[in-house]
């Protein structure tokens, strides 16, 4: 018997769930209350990370995020810019952490050289020429619209069902057990439920909002992170700063354009976002330390969203992600735990490690339901994105 | 902080068709875009739009500002004075899905049968070694809804189709130049265009489609892959 499995969400989160369980072969349904990736995923960085920005703070996120980068430049080549990135030195303090980065991108498993200055600057003329150290990394570009989408199209090829502009409103229960959820299509205001064995809560910093459904108390704090874009492609590499993670510390450049971020701070409502115009002006002002000249391209968007940081008075029971160092940046709940059989959540995560959450929340969902069909989103190619529509 | 008056075409398949007012406070230094969502998020949560990335990457957000197709992200709050009324209504063109929001179905089609790709090389940034970077068409429908043609002949290509088989041609990535020569030379192809150019002026991404669509014309022209008039008269 083929089980049904209604995901919540669709980020990149719930795309790579999505993806991840047609592979095992359940049959899966996406509900999304917008357009794909229309919040979190959709305003993030669009970096697709080497790994070496955690391998201070966080050594499993860090080789996580080197594993996957390797696999998605298998995996989805025709949609990334793989020119690769620099953490560039501004000043001595910045240059005081060189040696104890390069020792923990060397234990963690993230490629890292130290280039000569010079070098650097003949890669990239238009840095700033005061550098005092340049590390290459392996960084990559993705628009995050499109990734997310390449997980669709892929998912949809193996039998899953979208829904857009459909928002869950309700649980659907069958004794004690979730057994689906009552959607309202915003297209026509029509309401219906659709049943399923499992539902997943992939909705970000919505999380708590389908938690509530089931009266499982899931804390999410939204965390807003200001970009903004200017309209020239200063540099073909991503460039990071060399320092602990710190607000406007990293330039991405995509097609025509270069997006410098980010900054960090609480907000209520998620919904909506009022950009404070001091962050405008401090990121502005960090991408001229980066490259002088910076805020002479005309301004090219401003954005930003909520990244969901699961706050510790949640009263979850974790289930255990097993021996693999499957940590930190992200969590997945089976609540039968919490009183809620049927409803599984995961929250938090990177972009870049999509597909690694995806496989560990197939694998939480394989030990609740006993199939043992294994993950193969380590394999299996991602179709192009267009494939999504047709 | 500025106030206006956001006149938004609802509706949809089934429902009637209103312009609906909300007025708004937004700071001048965002974009029509935050104070749609902003409706969205305080004042009514059936308002339908698309949005992603807020820069003009993604290509989701484009509507008609003012009667003009453009980027909502990309459209500054402080270029009208406080207390106008900006009325914003879905690209035409394509299928309505309501509100805002249309099926872009058709455009995404027409990409995938030519295969469009994604990544170029990359010919604009200084420095050494050689890198790539994305196309410059966000496929955003922008042209799709401003061309005349392409409202009067469904068939049609259309400007950003024909632009991304010009791209094609100059850097092929291991394409099929036949069957994209076929295509552009079609009846529905570049010679359907009637320079009208509005296209160029509502492209937020710098591709220039009617300059693209001459270039194929005289590509197609030079290497006699021009099809007979009978055929364009399909």
């Amino acid at each position: 018997m083929t089980l049904h499995v209604v995901i919540i969400g669709a980020g990149s989160t719930g795309a790579a769930v999505a993806h991840d369980l047609t592979l095992r072969g359940y049959r899966v349904t996406v509900v999304e209350r917008g357009e794909v990736a229309c919040e979190t995923t959709g305003r993030n960085h669009g970096l697709l990370h080497s790994g070496a920005r955690y391998v201070l703070n966080d050594p499993p996120a860090a080789r996580e995020c080197a594993e996957d980068n390797a696999l998605m430049r298998k995996l989805m080549p025709d949609i990334l810019e793989l020119n690769g990135g620099l953490f560039v030195a501004l000043n001595e303090e910045d240059l005081s952490y060189k040696e104890a980065f390069l020792e923990a991108c060397a234990q963690a498993g993230v490629p890292a050289e130290e280039i000569p200055i010079k070098e650097a600057l003949r890669l990239e003329p238009n840095l700033n020429p005061r550098i005092l150290a340049a590390v290459k990394v392996q960084d990559g570009v993705f628009d995050p619209f499109h990734f997310t989408l390449a997980f669709l199209a892929t998912a949809k090829h193996h039998g899953a069902a979208v829904h857009t502009y459909t928002e869950v409103v309700d649980l659907v229960w069958n004794g004690r057990s979730v057994s689906g959820v009552k959607v309202r299509d915003r297209r026509d205001g029509r309401e219906y439920a659709i049943g399923a064995d499992l539902v997943v809560n992939a909705a970000g910093p919505w999380a708590g909002r389908i938690g509530a459904m089931a009266h499982v108390h899931i804390a999410v704090l939204p965390v807003a992170g200001t970009m903004v874009a200017v309209g020239r492609r200063w540099v073909r590499r991503v460039i990071n700063r060399l320092c602990p993670p710190c607000d406007g510390g990293i330039i991405v450049p995509q097609r025509r354009n270069s997006v410098v971020g980010t900054t960090s701070w609480p907000v209520e409502n998620p919904d909506y976002i009022a950009i404070p115009p001091e962050q405008v002006e401090a990121m502005l002002a960090a991408g001229e330390e980066f490259i002088p000249g910076f805020r002479s391209a005309p301004l090219r968007g401003i954005s930003a969203a909520a990244r969901p940081l699961l706050h510790e008075s949640s009263q979850l029971v974790t289930a255990d992600p097993g021996a693999r160092g499957v940590t930190r940046g992200f969590s997945c709940f089976n609540h039968a735990r919490d009183g809620a059989p049927g409803l599984f959540s995961i929250i938090g995560g990177k972009t870049t490690t999509s597909r690694l959450m995806a496989e560990v929340m197939g694998d939480v969902i394989n030990e609740a339901t006993g199939i043992t069909n294994p993950c193969r989103t380590r394999e299996v190619p991602l179709l192009p994105y267009h494939a999504f529509y047709v | 902080m500025r106030t206006l008056n956001l006149c938004i075409l609802r509706g949809g398949p089934g429902r009637p068709a209103a312009y609906q007012t909300y007025r708004i406070t937004v700071d001048e230094h965002l974009n029509i875009l935050d104070a749609v969502q902003k409706v969205w998020a305080t004042q009514d949560p059936t308002l339908l739009f698309r949005h992603a990335c807020h820069h003009a990457s993604c290509g989701l957000c484009g509507v008609r500002v003012n009667g003009r197709e453009r980027l909502m992200c990309l459209t500054p709050i402080a270029e009208f004075p406080d207390g106008a009324t900006v009325t914003l209504e879905p690209l035409r063109n394509f299928p309505w899905v309501g509100d805002l929001v249309v099926d872009v179905k058709p455009l995404m089609e027409r990409m995938a049968a030519i295969q469009a790709p994604y990544v170029r090389r990359d010919e604009l940034t200084a420095g050494g070694e050689e890198g790539t970077r994305f196309e410059d068409c966000i496929e955003c429908g922008l042209c799709m809804s401003a061309c005349p043609v392409v409202g009067s002949d469904s068939a049609y290509l259309g400007p950003s189709p024909l632009a991304m088989i010009k791209r094609l041609l100059e850097e092929p990535r291991g394409r099929d130049i036949r069957s994209l020569c076929l295509l552009a030379g079609d009846a529905h192809g570049a010679w359907r265009c009637h320079s009208v150019m509005e296209c160029v002026e509502v492209c937020p991404s710098h591709v220039d489609p009617s300059q693209a669509i001459g270039w194929l014309r005289r590509y197609l022209i030079l290497r006699g892959r021009r099809q007979p008039a009978e055929a364009q008269r399909r």
